[in-house]
């Protein structure tokens, strides 16, 4: 089944060719284009592994507990399908916002080297190959942070890359002592072995190393102080995709890791998950309201709705993790709309602070009613995917019986709201600041609204197929919290 | 010979974590480098050590319980590529803050974290 391997191999070639043609006339179709066939193939995966179940392919013809393996079951090809819409979006993003210092055949090589890196962490089923994949990611996004080469992006990047190289040399470590523990890095294998072994103590060492490598990445409660001190400083087109895509890949894992093999000490580890969830939650929620600034809003709300990610996978009932798979699938799509929306309402202005800018629903209603679709999204307001999402969470937390971090979910849903309606206050509808010099605003065509449309139409029509959506969801949780199917195809290559 | 090389790790994590908290940029490369390379060591270890008994099957080989493990000296040769291409990138970055701000001092690095 070599379509198993196309999500990384095309953005591989994809950003190879665009060595070669650097002219921005071709870049403009390249990118487009390339994110679009990204997203076809995905679909593909999708509606193979319906029919046929979860599809394997074991790369360079080596047999499963000693190669590497790729996998796609339900998580994977959802996760894959939103990513590549997303890709679609700010690519189509790029090509009208990107300054002119950046060159678009630079933007677009790293931007399709990043995306392989997400794909291959995505369908990998080998924990060493997971680590590179990692990397790939982490070196795009720093150089695509550090791209205009201003002094604040130099900083934020400094701070950035501080961090996730640090995340990135403790997940090494962590898979270093599981190799020596169990001499397999295979993740299915890893399952099998650890299923019945009770060496819990000698376990929880990577464990925890992994959890603390991932929630630097993922951008949880004590860890995320990379994330607010550099998303706001590369050009908007970049922080969309980060907001997007890169956090996250690190949730991803978490899910992926703490469902399949790191399930030692249930008790201790679904407690310290909702705990971390929690604080994240409301820290990211209460920084969120006390700026002015669109961007920084906007990226403490990522951190804040990580934590009701991390509370699915804590509560881990079916439901608890269909809700959380559900909910960050609907955060992918809505927070890189709001992005999107912040980066027109800059173009429109020249700023960014909401203090300076106002009357915008007067002068362009059609991006008052396309801002609107994320924001209410994400605050969680019927019909749109956030309320499907945030219903299914907090359903489950009741029949679990995690009445404290429902709660602390169902205020935290205020804290969001609030978030958004400043937005929507102070850029839409209250008057335009007089003391402006700049009274005029530039005009947005209709190749500006395209990515925010797209986004935003994903985003209702996930709200109006939220049963079909759930279907999915509920499919991928129950591979997930019941992993024999996944391990029996991965290990004896069982074709059904 | 084990023992040695775990004393060996635990000193690099420690001179890791002490240069991670100083002040100068460059300290703080040198820091990632250390851990990066502790690392790397941990990783070796993992299999355990088997002196002179490189894992060469040539199909006459009956016993491999004697041969040292492969799989964590792959590992290890990958994982020092990697980290040789993030340290040359973070210097690269290093020398362009340098030359734009004119600091070394993390202190000074505080504009992207200050409320406006």
């Amino acid at each position: 089944m070599t379509i198993v391997a196309l999500p990384i191999l095309i953005p591989f070639v994809l950003a190879i060719s665009l060595l070669f043609f650097r002219t921005p006339k071709t870049c403009r179709w390249v990118g487009p284009f390339g994110s679009l066939a990204i997203f076809v193939v995905s679909l593909m995966l999708f509606f193979r592994l319906q029919t046929t179940g979860i599809l394997t392919l074991n790369v360079g013809g080596w047999e499963a507990p000693f190669g590497i393996v790729l996998v796609v079951d339900y998580l994977s090809a959802l996760m894959l399908m939103v990513s590549s819409l997303i890709l679609i979006a700010v690519s189509l993003f790029a090509i009208r916002f990107l300054p002119d210092e950046i060159p678009l055949s630079r933007f677009y090589f790293f931007f399709f080297t990043l995306t392989m890196g997400m794909n291959g962490a995505f369908i990998t089923g080998d924990v060493f190959n997971l680590y590179v994949w990692f990397e790939v990611m982490l070196i795009s996004s720093f150089v695509l942070i550090t791209m205009g080469k201003k002094k604040e992006q130099l900083e934020g990047g400094i701070k950035y890359l501080a961090l996730n190289l640090l995340g990135s040399l403790l997940f090494l470590a962590g898979l270093g002592l599981l190799y020596g523990k169990t001499g397999t890095l295979n993740m299915a294998h890893l399952a099998e072995i650890l299923k019945n072994d009770d060496q819990a103590l000698l376990m929880n060492t990577s464990a925890i190393l992994f959890f603390v490598a991932f929630g630097i990445k993922a951008a949880v409660f004590p860890l995320f102080f990379w994330l607010p001190s550099s998303y706001h400083t590369p050009n908007i087109t970049i922080t969309s995709l980060f907001a997007g895509l890169l956090t996250k890949v690190g949730v991803y894992t978490l899910i992926r890791f703490f469902t399949l093999f790191s399930v030692h000490d249930q008790q201790f580890w679904h407690s310290l998950l909702l705990i971390v969830a929690g604080l994240t939650m409301v820290i990211g929620g209460m920084a969120a309201a006390s700026y002015y600034e669109t961007r920084r809003i906007l990226s403490y709300h990522i951190i804040s709705q990580i934590g009701y990610m991390i509370m699915g996978l804590g509560i881990f009932t079916p439901l608890a993790i269909a809700g959380a798979v559900f909910f960050t699938l609907h955060n992918m799509i809505a927070k890189t709309g709001a992005f999107l929306a912040s980066g027109m309402i800059a173009k429109m202005k020249g700023t960014y602070h909401l203090k300076e800018v106002g009357g915008l629903y007067k002068q362009n209603p059609l991006l008052a009613v396309l801002f609107i679709v994320p924001a209410f999204a994400l605050a969680g307001v019927p019909p749109l995917s956030g309320f499907f999402a945030k219903f299914m969470l907090i359903k489950a937390g009741m029949e679990s019986g995690s009445y404290i971090i429902t709660t602390v979910a169902l205020l935290t849903s205020l804290l969001t709201l609030y978030s958004m309606i400043k937005i929507w206050n102070e850029a839409f509808l209250k008057k335009q600041p007089e003391n402006q010099e700049n009274q005029e605003s530039i005009k947005l065509n209709w190749a500006d609204y395209m990515p925010l449309a797209i986004l935003a139409t994903a985003s209702v029509l996930m709200g109006i197929f939220a049963a079909t959506v759930f279907t999915y969801a509920m499919e991928a949780a129950n591979q997930l919290i019941d992993p024999t199917n996944y391990i029996d195809t991965v290990l004896r290559n069982r074709t059904p | 010979m084990e023992i040695i090389l775990a004393i060996l790790v635990g000193i690099l994590y420690t001179a890791g974590v002490y240069m991670l908290l100083r002040r100068s940029i460059l300290k703080f490369i040198i820091g990632i480098i250390f851990m990066s390379n502790a690392t790397n060591l941990l990783v070796f270890l993992s299999a355990g050590l088997i002196p002179g008994n490189p894992a060469f099957v040539d199909g006459t080989t009956t016993n491999t319980a004697h041969l040292a493990d492969p799989m964590p000296q792959a590992l290890v040769l990958t994982a020092i590529v990697i980290g040789l291409g993030m340290v040359v990138f973070i210097l690269a970055l290093k020398y362009k803050f340098f030359e734009v701000t004119g600091t070394d001092d993390l202190d000074q690095l505080k504009q992207t974290d200050s409320q406006k």
